[in-house]
């Protein structure tokens, strides 16, 4: 840390609005069919096994790096990206925000991103 | 020093004033159902974590009428999102050139929603594939 006056004050818009970005997209691009698939088409036996999704197959599928990875990046931006997007119409709507608002959303993300990881990797 | 008395446009339901206001605001609205699907899908993780009798229940639960209503709405805030996420992609990303020239507007929305068709398509397949 700098202790010149002149030291530029660092915005921490970037990284916030990049986790905002790429949870857009992701959502825009595979969210539509991810929920077809867990809330509807599995659910319901639509084209899919009753065993789909069952203990013993979602036991196989953590098995692997990959859908780990996966599970914690699809939660993680998805909640970065809803999170974000509350805080800003928050404000449209006329709540004065906050530093407590803002850390109390951003927060919220990190949380449940964290959880997602910390039960992922709690998984042998 | 005298307190300056300058008119204040009064900003109560101003989403009503337009429909652009208001299409705007369910479009923000959407922020609630991506957050309620990473919380469908982070208690399912949690609850497989606890073991095989809680991970049913939660599979189960996934089947009852009000989840099926839940994830009605969420499934729309999904398809409105990713809508007017490429919508305004024109405006959300820098100017696309190509043989030095703008890209029209209209071409990149409709690459976005062809890219998400195609990703639609793509996870379906690889969920069929893994989930059978």
């Amino acid at each position: 840390m700098s202790t010149s006056m002149n030291a530029p004050k660092r915005a921490n818009k970037p990284p916030f609005w990049a986790l905002f970005g790429g949870g857009g997209m992701l959502s825009a691009l595979i969210g539509p069919a991810l929920v077809l698939i867990t809330g509807f088409l599995v659910p319901a036996g639509m084209g899919f096994s009753p065993e789909a999704m069952g203990y013993a197959q979602v036991q196989v599928l953590m098995g692997s790096v990959l859908f780990k990875l996966a599970l914690v990046v699809v939660i993680g931006l998805f909640l970065f990206h809803g999170f974000h997007r509350l805080y800003h119409t928050l404000h449209d709507l006329g709540v004065h925000i906050t530093p407590a608002i803002k850390a109390l959303c951003h927060g919220l993300a990190a949380l449940g991103t964290l959880a997602a990881l910390y039960l992922v990797l709690s998984v042998r | 020093m005298t307190a300056r008395n300058t008119y204040k446009r009064p900003m109560t339901n101003w989403w009503k004033r337009l429909p652009f206001y208001t299409r705007y605001l369910w479009r923000e609205a959407t922020c609630f159902a991506v957050i309620a699907y990473a919380l469908v899908l982070l208690t399912g993780l949690w609850r497989f974590t606890q073991g095989q009798e809680a991970f049913n229940a939660w599979r189960a639960a996934l089947s009852s009428s009000p989840s099926l209503l839940l994830h009605t709405v969420i499934l729309w805030g999904f398809i409105f999102h990713s809508w007017t996420w490429f919508e305004v992609m024109p405006k959300t990303i820098p100017f696309v050139r190509m043989g030095g020239k703008r890209v029209p507007d209209a071409v990149i929305v409709r690459g976005g929603v062809v890219a998400a068709l195609g990703a639609t398509v793509v996870v379906l397949g690889l969920a069929y594939w893994a989930l059978k």
